[in-house]
């Protein structure tokens, strides 16, 4: 077969056909797996809520969103069976990395204590600031922070006054961290008074009125 | 071309394997293989589109014309670049997470138009097919030695499996700098190796 010469005609009804099939292709593809996306996406986001919290029964169906003007929290609350709040954990994100954004889960229980974290995206120097992944929950020097109530401890790295032990070397990572956490629990007490109460007086229909939006914006932007 | 099937794969593999002899595709080559298993799924998913692709050039050489060849090429590298991404991030979440920006990247590849350019658009499908597997698997190969001689060296683990403790790894091989000393080495032997083979 002869090749085709490179006519207007044929060279615009080879690219738009080739472009045709190449978005039939794909549009079959993305409708294929569009789901299979938001389930892995939802079973990442349910893994880290369960290794975040003591263990419970079930979530608020809908988390509450938080916006403080430049990050933005969800707060996923956790009950036990008979609906007593025993939890909640905290989406949060600091946009103060070494490299950029770092986006963190971490769970604390009804008394605001730390129970654990989890890192769910940084691009952080490997070896270096990327160690956050469980250098905040080793037992060593004053870096651990699980089991702290950020209400009383100084949760910031010892060298602007706090009482968190920076990582060795990455100091600016470390600070973007607890920043989060710190943004994290700012979100938790906000709204925990609500929830505490309402699973006391309407324990059977607790979820509906959680959904309501909280203005506590502007005190939490004070904090940062 | 008078090679036999056999030959145009192991060309890809060894002789003119991408990496360490063509130096094709370094970008990800260095960026991607930090771990093993990051270095092996980069070369598989780029396996894979080079594997497409060179099937689908080679089928469409006659009736591509010349002067809007490239353009064509690219929109079906593209279009099977982007099925692979949304089958890593639909089946595979976490290494979607890890490879990150490099998967969208194997469009400009150079090693993927290259061989659609320089192999595909004159060969047959057969042996475009069996081209598209020999670099696609050389490239995987380079990958995986690459990540595994970094992972070992830099925090003593190989797939994962700690081999030695890992403070006695030495980070830099972590690091974008031990990326070039490691594959500068790897090119050192593999150069040697072939003289060695001639002789």
């Amino acid at each position: 077969m002869k090749k085709l010469s490179s006519s207007f005609l044929n060279m615009v009804s080879v690219l738009s056909g080739i472009t045709i099939i190449a978005a039939v292709t794909l549009t079959y593809v993305y409708m294929q797996t569009k789901d299979q996306i938001n389930h892995s996406q939802e079973v990442k986001q349910l893994e880290a809520i369960r290794t975040v919290l003591p263990p419970f029964d079930h979530l608020d169906l809908k988390p509450l969103d938080m916006n403080d003007g430049v990050e933005t929290m969800k707060v996923y609350k956790a009950y036990d069976r008979k609906n007593n709040f025993v939890g909640a954990a905290v989406e949060s994100s600091s946009n103060n990395g070494y490299k950029g954004h770092i986006d963190i889960m971490v769970g604390f229980d009804k008394q605001g204590i730390i129970y654990n974290y989890t890192v769910l995206e940084q691009n952080e120097t490997p070896g270096l600031g990327s160690k956050m992944i469980d250098w905040f929950k080793t037992k060593k020097g004053n870096q651990n922070i699980l089991g702290k109530n950020p209400a009383t401890a100084n949760l910031s790295v010892t060298k602007t006054g706090g009482e968190v032990d920076a990582i060795t070397a990455a100091t600016i990572s470390s600070k973007a961290f607890l920043f989060a956490i710190r943004n994290a629990y700012f979100a938790f007490t906000s709204n925990i008074e609500s929830s505490i109460q309402l699973t006391e007086t309407n324990a059977d229909s607790t979820q509906q009125d959680v959904k309501e939006p909280i203005n506590n914006n502007v005190e939490m932007k004070g904090n940062n | 071309m008078k090679d036999s099937g056999f030959k145009i794969i192991v060309n890809g593999l060894l002789k003119e394997n991408p990496i360490f002899v063509l130096t094709l595709g370094m970008c990800p080559a260095l960026a991607t293989t930090t771990s093993a298993i990051n270095g092996m799924s980069m070369g598989l998913a780029t396996l894979f589109v080079l594997f497409g692709s060179n099937i689908v050039v080679s089928m469409l050489k006659n009736i591509i014309p010349d002067k809007v060849r490239i353009l064509a090429y690219v929109v079906v590298i593209a279009t099977f670049e982007s099925v692979v991404e949304m089958l890593i991030h639909a089946y595979f979440p976490s290494l979607y997470e890890s490879l990150g920006i490099f998967i969208p990247l194997i469009v400009v590849n150079c090693m993927v138009l290259g061989r659609a350019e320089a192999f595909a658009a004159t060969n047959s499908v057969f042996k475009s097919a069996l081209d598209g597997l020999g670099m696609g698997l050389g490239f995987t190969f380079a990958l995986t030695l690459l990540g595994v001689a970094r992972e070992l060296l830099g925090t003593g683990k190989a797939f994962g499996y700690v081999v030695f403790p890992d403070q006695y790894g030495a980070l830099i091989f972590v690091l974008a700098p031990g990326a070039f000393i490691v594959l500068g080495y790897i090119i050192v032997v593999m150069n040697r190796f072939k003289k060695i083979r001639r002789l």
